[in-house]
């Protein structure tokens, strides 16, 4: 079984902790604090962080030394039986993702392009900027990224699951894998890493495929011209070097994103996880300051990445007056490729 | 032509008549698992009259006569055990009159629940009634007269106790009217104040008379329905969830499922709250209530809510269509179940024998426990799914059947639509004057015994 590298001594010796000091969900009196926290977390003590923490991924993009403070803490979860989500939502996700030998495999040479087991991304990696790569699709169990265990402390899933999809994609022969899905990507480079787990191909994200494909299709490109919120997906902390991607992307496509108070770093999350594991006070609190303050730049459309996040908030963003959208279909539609009412 | 057949051809018309070696195949079975027999003819009158007539004929020639709906029951309820005319209700599909003030409405005897509901839907959008969980084609009548249940039997009862009045005609022939309509115009109770009459049709599957006419109680329809679903691994707690459910008194419907297949539901009991509301704030108010009741499931971990929007719209429908993908899970289309009435406490029981009958006889099991009249009891589905093309799977699954009903009997709940195996063993184990009681009954009713004879048979 794969082993966690988690550097003792890079976390013994760290000045800013800010892996906890800056988590948005727990609150931390200083240095002194967050710092003694993550060494009895190190040490395999009881912490409070492990029955508070939220599973938002955040401390993965705080931490710049690169140490995995997320799946250490997950890990001392499952140890100690310190599970997150109430057991039969999380018997439920380990059922649903079992691989069954039912999973679809496109044209597949030497890229494939992942819809993970999301039904969803099918759709969205189709058009003119997928028309090199879209019948080369790959989706299933087979093939999913298990890294959404992480939020039920269930890294032996991960560890167990991991090396059969790497396998898997391995068996196709594949030179690339073009992710649709942030959660993919990010397990591919930051979790098969953390875990010593080699990676015989290439992982492409999605949004530097997209970015790449609307710079050839510059000619097309008609400005939008729209105000958005981008909605961050908790994955894209596992990648937060992806994150100037989108923003070339929204540039490029004559969107403006205005300045909110949650964005990047301090971006809050769809929140789903959060009311699966806690009840609806705490999701329903993030929900609206993120929603609130969508609304007060002004934006127009909120912009997903994820279509986890767009299921969980469409129906709320448009109660809102605000149009929800994939930065894909957003893309599709700076084309002409879709008609911004269908959206 | 024989004279039996010319006299339903000179009451109803040649189009109403068959006896069509492919037609009566149809009739002479339904989906379940029972065997098929062979009426001799098949009738479908327009009018209450023309019913009265065709009786009356049957009377005279001693023939049985089935009522019939749409023959969903899935329990061969109306296979006619015993030959005779099978009485296919559906061409008396009049809405006949809606109060919308008083909330009741009149149908004819073979309506169906979808005409009702689409009719309501375009006519009076404020008003709903109690809608079943079975394909929008099966009929009100047939429904009340088997004690169903709805949409609305959390809130309201069985959908027998939304009936606010009967036209019946007698096994003798004469029409008779029960409850308000038989002193006024008003079709606003089956019974009460006065001597209930209602019961003497009710839950008689059709062995005391036929109901030509139905009044029914119609309930305020929200703007907005919603749902939310909790689920729990520890089949203990049900009980006591469902207590704290039924205490908050605003929910529309409860149903406790559970299922081995898809693997997704697999080791978990799934329990959908619906509620309804007419503004936003109504509707969150009641979600909040809802999750502040169970959030001491998800403290211990016990329990908790799915994210259900993506299946939401599913769980919405109103028939739910899922039973119909349930039953095609071993291909081959079949699908029976048993419908024990129990008290909610035996919820633990009920599941541990569905698993263990589902192992014994090696079929596909599903079981949806509805609860009725705010947990005062609930129907606990034991179902099962087989291949139609698969006799040795079905013989398999009737065993199972009969072997849950026993089950049921020994835990004190009662049947809901038994088919005449499980009227049998119920009548078995009836206290003897309250048997005695129904024989008097059927006799007095039905002298000749024409009515559904081999269902509520009573020997003396």
């Amino acid at each position: 079984m794969h082993q966690l590298k988690f550097d003792q001594k890079v976390c013994a010796s760290c000045r800013s902790a800010d892996c906890l000091l800056k988590c948005q969900y727990m609150k931390f009196s200083g240095h002194k604090e967050a710092h003694g926290e993550m060494m009895k977390i190190m040490k395999g003590k009881d912490s409070r962080v492990l029955t508070e923490c939220m599973t938002c991924y955040a401390c993965e993009e705080y931490c710049t030394r690169g140490n995995h403070p997320f799946y250490l803490i997950s890990e001392r979860r499952e140890e100690k039986g310190m599970f997150t989500a109430p057991r039969p939502i999380t018997n439920q996700w380990i059922n649903m993702t079992k691989m069954q030998g039912k999973y679809l495999v496109g044209d597949v040479k030497d890229k494939a392009l992942s819809c993970c087991y999301i039904p969803d991304l099918g759709a969205l990696g189709t058009g003119e900027i997928f028309k090199d790569v879209a019948s080369a699709g790959v989706f299933g169990a087979e093939f999913m990224c298990p890294a959404v265990h992480t939020h039920f402390a269930r890294m032996s899933v991960i560890k167990e699951r991991l090396p059969v999809v790497i396998e898997n994609y391995r068996k196709l022969g594949v030179k690339e894998v073009i992710c649709l899905h942030d959660e993919c990507y990010g397990t591919l480079t930051s979790i098969a890493s953390a875990y010593g787990m080699e990676v015989p191909f290439k992982p492409v994200y999605y949004l530097d495929y997209v970015l790449q494909r609307m710079k050839e299709l510059k000619d097309k490109i008609k400005p939008l011209n729209i105000t958005i919120a981008y909605q961050r997906s908790c994955s894209n902390r596992l990648i937060p070097d992806k994150l100037p991607v989108v923003k070339k992307i929204f540039q490029l496509i004559g969107v403006k994103a205005p300045k909110r108070t949650y964005q990047d770093k301090n971006a809050l999350c769809c929140a789903e996880i959060l009311r699966s594991i806690s009840g609806y006070k705490l999701a329903d609190d993030v929900v609206k300051r993120n929603i609130d303050d969508m609304v007060k730049v002004g934006a127009e459309y909120c912009v997903f990445n994820c279509p986890a996040c767009q299921i969980s908030l469409s129906e709320k963003v448009a109660k809102r007056g605000l149009k929800p959208v994939h930065i894909i279909d957003l893309c599709k539609m700076a084309i002409g490729e879709k008609e911004r009412g269908t959206i | 032509m024989s004279d039996i057949r010319k006299s339903l051809v000179d009451i109803v018309g040649e189009r109403g008549v068959s006896d069509a070696p492919e037609e009566l195949w149809f009739y002479s079975r339904d989906p379940g698992v029972l065997a098929p027999h062979r009426p001799d003819y098949v009738v479908a009158p327009q009018t209450t009259e023309e019913v009265q007539k065709i009786v009356r004929l049957a009377n005279r020639q001693k023939i049985p006569v089935i009522p019939m709906g749409n023959g969903m029951s899935l329990a061969g309820l109306v296979i006619p055990l015993k030959g005779g005319i099978v009485m296919d209700m559906k061409r008396m599909n009049k809405i006949l009159q809606v109060n919308p003030m008083a909330r009741y409405v009149v149908v004819e005897g073979g309506t169906s629940q979808g005409a009702l509901k689409a009719y309501l839907q375009k006519n009076h959008p404020t008003l709903r009634h109690s809608i079943p969980d079975a394909p929008p084609a099966t009929t009100i009548a047939a429904n009340v007269s088997l004690h169903g249940q709805g949409r609305l039997t959390n809130q309201y009862g069985f959908n027998s106790d939304m009936v606010t009045g009967l036209e019946v005609v007698l096994p003798t022939g004469e029409i008779c009217l029960i409850g308000s309509p038989s002193i006024g115009p008003y079709w606003i109770s089956k019974g009460p104040t006065l001597p209930d009459l209602s019961g003497l049709f009710l839950g008689w599957l059709g062995c005391t008379g036929i109901i030509t006419k139905v009044g029914l109680k119609l309930y305020p329809n929200k703007k907005i329905r919603d749902a939310e679903l909790f689920v729990t691994d520890r089949v203990d707690l049900i009980p006591h969830i469902l207590y704290k459910l039924t205490h908050l008194e605003m929910l529309e419907d409860i149903n406790v499922w559970f299922q081995p297949k898809p693997l997704m539901f697999l080791g978990n009991f799934h329990i959908t709250i619906f509620f309804t509301g007419d503004t936003a704030e109504e509707i969150e108010f009641k979600r909040k209530m809802i999750w502040d009741t169970l959030q001491e499931y998800m403290d211990s971990k016990d329990g908790g809510f799915m994210a259900i929007q993506y299946m939401k719209s599913v769980l919405l429908e109103m028939p739910g269509r899922n039973i119909a993908d349930f039953a095609d899970v071993p291909k081959g289309g079949g699908f029976e179940y048993s419908g024990p009435i129990a008290p909610i406490e035996h919820f633990p029981q009920y599941a541990a024998k569905l698993v263990e009958l589902a192992a014994k006889y090696n079929v596909l099991y599903a079981s949806a426990a509805r609860l009725i009249s705010g947990g005062h009891a609930m129907m606990f589905s034991i179902s099962f799914a087989f291949n139609r093309n698969d006799p040795a799977m079905m013989e398999r699954v009737e065993n199972a059947l009969d072997e849950a009903m026993a089950f049921a009997l020994d835990m004190g709940g009662i049947p809901w639509k038994p088919n005449f195996k499980e009227q049998k063993m119920t009548l078995e184990r009836m206290e003897p004057n309250a048997r005695n009681l129904l024989l008097m009954i059927k006799n007095n009713l039905d002298p000749q015994g024409i009515m559904n004879p081999g269902n509520w048979e009573v020997n003396a």
